[in-house]
């Protein structure tokens, strides 16, 4: 499934959180969306999601917009995984699968979760209650549910924020592998440098609501001369005219 | 309309009540406690007046069929509620799932939660006091059914508040149903209200109910026409229900409060 952004815009009253961005995310391709805080990643995601009315544009997943009548099809072929968003803390781990699995429609769902399960190290705490795991148990517990349907498309907003060392390098050597083994197009929001050079085939920067550059990683650094993304990522974060 | 899918929703309360003894336990506490009360109150009431020849009966069934309509609305609060707090409001709008599903499943885990807490408390109160609800007879249904439909209602309402104005709502959830009680007419006939107040009761479903079920206890005679009144009028408040919670929803898209209302 590819992603189609249009004049993509979203004004909280006189504020423009994003504004005018345009882009292309083909099949089975790997995007990664940067930017500072609060420079409208988690905006567009959102838009793109469906959970917020864009002020006007639209998004098209496979030429379908997101927005439209046929709109639980599509969620049905896609997910998202995000640390700021959790899993109901009462219930176990197996429990949220279960729930989620049948919201998404998915059959032979003890198959998918012992599968699930089993690829994410999930197996010794599956009844142990979610709000009682460590915080690279639920940002496992987390990556389990968003991949339960087998998403045609996938958003990650910051897969491995707060996560140790081991255990961040865990879920991006799954994600990569995941990516190889199946049909699937992900869309990336990290502050991670090094993680958006591993998994991502092209960046998007955005800056005060815009599209400020865009191109592979290599393509990226070489334009700002830089020695890598963390570096071109400041170079253009501090630039003070913005569009680059 | 996917069952599949709104078992799975249902699921995620059932366990929660089913994994939590406290939980359990509060939803057993209050209807509890509000017999214990109305049945001492009712006594006192038996000894002290002749207003009611039967007045045991009739304040307590009108204390249990009150707790009913508390129950269901402020279940259907607080599953909605529970999604904010455990910060899953996200996770649950960008599953395929429809908003008439998220309403099919919050209404019937509802009956779930509010016969838990009303069960025990109906028995109870008829070794305790010699008060059983089931002496309505047939009409019990219709009336338990009113009250049920016109609680969610309240809940869809109040929910629809909470996607407007977030979890600062929340307190509204609470005393929805304290704010309605003096108009319902639950422990007092409709003529004790002032005339303009009564033009408000009407409006409500709650004074049909609690007249009928007086005029049951008291007169033992069925008003078919009273029943239905209440249950119409508990479905013309569903149907602004639902509307006014689809309003909340896009409204909530709009203002993008979807992404982190739980933050």
């Amino acid at each position: 499934m590819n992603i189609n952004v249009k004049n993509l815009s979203k004004k909280f009253n006189n504020y423009s959180a994003v504004n005018n961005i345009n882009f292309f995310l083909d099949k089975n391709k790997t995007l990664g969306l940067l930017g500072p805080n609060g420079c409208g990643k988690t905006t567009s995601i959102g838009m793109m999601l469906g959970l917020i009315t864009p002020s006007s544009g639209e998004v098209l997943i496979n030429n379908q917009n997101v927005n439209s009548a046929s709109r639980n099809d599509l969620l049905s072929k896609m997910n998202f995984a995000s640390p700021y968003i959790e899993l109901p803390k009462k219930l176990t781990v197996k429990q949220n699968l279960e729930i989620y699995g049948r919201l998404y429609g998915v059959k032979n769902l003890k198959d998918r979760i012992s599968e699930i399960s089993e690829d994410l190290d999930l197996i010794n705490f599956l009844n142990k209650k979610t709000g009682e795991l460590s915080s690279g148990q639920k940002n496992r517990v987390s990556l389990a549910k968003s991949l339960i349907n087998k998403p045609e498309v996938l958003f990650l907003d910051e897969p491995t924020a707060s996560l140790d060392p081991d255990i961040g390098d865990f879920v991006r050597n799954y994600i990569e592998a995941y990516k190889k083994k199946n049909n699937i197009t992900i869309l990336l929001a990290s502050h991670n440098m090094k993680e958006v050079e591993r998994l991502c085939d092209t960046v998007i920067m955005m800056k005060k609501g815009e599209i400020v550059d865009r191109g592979t990683c290599k393509d990226l650094i070489s334009k700002h001369g830089r020695d890598n993304l963390e570096d071109t990522f400041l170079k253009i974060a501090r630039s003070n005219d913005g569009l680059v | 309309m996917d069952w599949y899918k709104i078992y799975g929703l249902s699921l995620r309360h059932v366990y929660l009540i089913k994994g939590s003894f406290p939980r359990i336990l509060d939803l057993i506490y209050w209807p509890s406690i509000q017999v214990f009360l109305w049945g001492f109150i009712s006594e006192f009431f038996t000894v002290n007046s002749t207003y009611y020849s039967n007045t045991v009966g009739v304040i307590l069934t009108a204390a249990i069929l009150y707790d009913f309509l508390f129950r269901s609305s402020i279940s259907y609060n607080m599953m909605f509620l529970e999604e904010i707090w455990s910060r899953n409001f996200s996770n649950l709008f960008i599953a395929p799932i429809k908003i008439s599903e998220i309403i099919a499943a919050l209404t019937m885990t509802a009956i779930f939660r509010t016969l838990i807490g009303l069960v025990p408390a109906v028995l109870l109160a008829i070794p305790l006091f010699g008060v059983s609800i089931f002496k309505l007879g047939v009409p019990l249904i219709f009336l338990l059914t009113s009250l049920y439909i016109f609680g969610i209602s309240l809940g869809l309402l109040v929910t629809a508040g909470l996607l407007r104005f977030g979890p600062s709502f929340e307190n509204i959830a609470w005393a929805s149903l304290f704010f309605l009680a003096p108009f319902g007419c639950i422990y007092y006939p409709i003529e004790i209200l002032p005339e303009s107040l009564q033009l408000i009761a009407k409006a409500l479903p709650l004074v049909h109910i609690f007249e009928e079920m007086r005029n049951i206890l008291i007169n033992n005679t069925v008003n078919n026409l009273q029943i239905f009144k209440s249950v119409l009028i508990s479905l013309i408040y569903f149907a602004i229900g639902v509307f006014v919670f689809y309003l909340a929803y896009y409204g909530a898209k709009k203002r993008g409060t979807l992404i982190n209302i739980g933050e």
